[in-house]
């Protein structure tokens, strides 16, 4: 069983490749995408960690693996002390009931013929609960979402609005009674002030419920603000690791500093007049050799094009970055 | 107040209470109400909006581009004091393209899939100007170096799914300006591309609009986006503009509650551990015509009249209006 100081959610060496096309026998087989490569990290109890990163970088990915929507290729995922799908281990349908997740599209996620009720008492039903019991705990998790469950829980989704629908998913995922909840990219697809309403009921239950959040975003202001360590990938891989304050103060990595730097000054008088780095990111089925950030990196030297650097400790407590010169 | 602007400035585009209306058997929408704004020679007017707002349904009328059997439009928009909205399609056809542009948000759906850039780029300039294939040609190359495309000699003939999504991008502009248009009107260029590319075409944008004296219309719902690109900002809210004025005006000192309230509930780099100052609610709903403040259900301070009047422009200054009832009580 896991001790007080581990990690709840403890990931060692994660892969994904993604076949592009079928393969036929005898011809050389299509090339792989590869989505995620050699990803270690860990989640501690009641943590936020914030994944962060251009699209096509792997965070989605990452959490689909974590939640074994996806099978990985290799690599562990311990939970609490279990290794996910392993002997000993824990089983995907008790992983579901401790692990959860919110996705970006509030609409394309909830059946559009079902009612809310419905699709809350979903989860539960199918993992043994009676329906009667279920329907109580989606009143429950309705109220904790902030939505008055008198007048919505009979409604279908698309009578809902944008910010209700995520509302929806959240008490979703909480009907399950999770202790993680993963939120790819869940307020994303919000209109500003509504993203705000969200993000302060995420706030609220997590400290509420003592809930462990996954937050994986490509907005860096937000990341920021529900964060309390911060992951930073690239091409399938960590290139940073650290809290809030590290790696948005103190970026060990040339990539992290290129994208804090990209970010609209939302200051009049401060409007930037030079581009940070300039170039499109690579091409994930055939990636840069050495490594993979050296085609658009300002501090490129011979020994980054063909040595992948491994994420290791900066002088700075746990502070990680994959970079040479760091 | 606005140094930039002089009483002579010549404007090239003028929108006048344009009112733009959906309407079929099932339902209609009222999605711009009363939009009056206009642009000046050289300037770049953000138009800042969340989803339904109506900015990118004003910017297509611009062009006459919405499906006309379904829209009913009123008001005036005038391009060099000539009416778009009673112009005959002939000649309309030479001004799209040729005095004013467009580039959208996804640059992979609007390209033709099985032409190269190339061609569609040089069917443009052949149509507008009537030039040979080798006069299309080096000016499309010209175009391709103007956006700072890497050796645009190869990039000419690749297909649009050959490029990335920021090249692409930049394909578009160089399309967008291939008749040397005298107005851009730019629909959320950069949103579907990442922070590293999206500040590169937005600097490439600027450098553009200095270096050809271009006026430019940016649609956006991002704040951050708006900011950087912008001289002037035109807020719109429920099919209306609620504020507008100089960029660092409205930002530093906004007159509209919901200007405000956006500013407030959008997260900076120094929100963190602070409770966010959310607009509780959400946006209206567009399909009665608004006969009170559009906001008004959101708004803290709204009173019995703002729910039942319709509020006026308030000026405030040089090109600095806002649309509040209660302007200077709330504050």
């Amino acid at each position: 069983m896991a001790k007080i100081d581990e990690s709840f959610v403890k990931v060692r060496n994660l892969k994904k490749y993604f076949q592009t096309g079928t393969a036929i026998p005898f011809l050389k087989s299509p090339p792989a995408v590869k989505a995620v490569e050699n990803v270690s990290f860990d989640v501690f109890k009641g943590e936020t960690l914030g994944v962060v990163g251009e699209s096509g970088c792997g965070k989605s990915t990452v959490a689909r693996l974590l939640i074994q929507l996806i099978k990985p290729d290799a690599g562990e995922i311990i939970i609490d002390g279990l290794a996910v799908e392993k002997r000993g281990g824990i089983s995907t349908r008790d992983l579901r009931h401790r692990m959860q997740m919110v996705f970006q599209d509030s609409y394309a996620t909830l059946n559009p013929r079902m009612p809310i009720e419905e699709s809350i008492a979903f989860g539960p039903i199918s993992n043994g609960k009676k329906p009667s019991e279920a329907m109580l705990k989606s009143k429950h998790v309705m109220d904790q979402v902030g939505l008055d469950p008198n007048i919505y829980l009979h409604r279908y989704p698309h009578e809902l609005s944008g910010g209700q629908r995520q509302r929806v998913n959240i008490a979703r995922a909480l009907a399950m009674g999770p202790e993680v909840i993963i939120l790819d990219e869940a307020v994303s697809a919000l209109d500003k002030s509504v993203e705000a309403q969200v993000l302060n009921l995420l706030t609220d239950l997590k400290s509420d419920l003592k809930l462990t959040y996954i937050f994986i975003s490509h907005d860096l202001n937000v990341v920021k603000y529900i964060s309390d360590k911060v992951m930073v990938m690239y091409l399938g891989e960590v290139v940073e690791y650290g809290t809030v304050e590290e790696v948005y103060n103190t970026p060990k990595h040339p990539y992290t500093e290129a994208l804090l730097a990209s970010q609209p000054s939302m200051d009049p008088s401060r409007k930037l007049d030079t581009v940070p780095i300039t170039g499109d990111p690579p091409n994930p089925i055939n990636p840069p050799s050495g490594c993979k950030f050296h085609t658009r990196c300002p501090k490129v030297t011979d020994m980054c094009r063909t040595v992948n650097p491994n994420l290791q400790s900066t002088n700075v407590g746990n502070h990680l970055s994959a970079c040479h010169l760091a | 107040m606005n140094k930039n602007s002089t009483i002579s400035d010549p404007k090239v585009l003028t929108v006048k209470d344009l009112s733009v209306k959906f309407v079929t058997p099932d339902y209609s929408v009222h999605a711009v109400n009363n939009v009056s704004f206009d642009l000046k020679r050289g300037e770049v007017l953000s138009l800042l909006g969340e989803s339904g707002s109506g900015k990118s349904v004003t910017l297509s009328a611009i062009q006459r581009l919405l499906p006309e059997h379904i829209t009913s439009v009123a008001g005036s928009i005038k391009i060099n004091e000539e009416e778009i909205l009673t112009m005959p399609s002939k000649r309309l056809n030479r001004l799209r393209g040729g005095q004013i542009a467009m580039i959208f948000q996804e640059p992979a759906t609007s390209f033709d899939p099985v032409f190269t850039v190339g061609q569609q780029i040089t069917e443009g300039i052949r149509h507008h100007t009537g030039c040979s294939k080798g006069a299309a040609n080096k000016r499309a190359l010209e175009l391709l170096d103007l956006v700072r495309i890497p050796s645009p000699k190869d990039r000419i003939n690749n297909y649009p799914f050959e490029m990335s999504g920021g090249m692409r991008q930049r394909a578009m502009i160089a399309l967008a300006l291939s008749c040397d248009p005298m107005i851009l009107l730019a629909d959320e260029p950069t949103t579907a591309l990442d922070a590293t590319v999206q500040i590169q075409i937005l600097l490439l944008l600027k450098d553009i609009q200095k270096e050809l004296g271009l006026s430019i219309i940016f649609v956006t719902h991002d704040i951050g986006v708006s900011i950087e690109i912008g001289d002037r900002i035109a807020v719109m809210y429920g099919g209306q503009i609620v504020e507008t004025g100089n960029l660092s005006d409205v930002i530093n000192d906004a007159k509209h509650p919901y200007t405000k309230g956006l500013l407030s509930s959008t997260i900076h780099a120094n929100s963190s551990g602070k409770r966010l100052h959310a607009i509780p609610g959400s946006p209206p709903n567009l399909s009665n015509a608004p006969r009170n403040c559009s906001f008004s259900e959101r708004c803290e301070f709204a009173n019995e009249t703002c729910k039942n009047t319709m509020p006026d422009n308030v000026k405030l200054g040089v090109e600095r209006y806002s649309r509040c009832l209660r302007i200077g009580v709330w504050e």
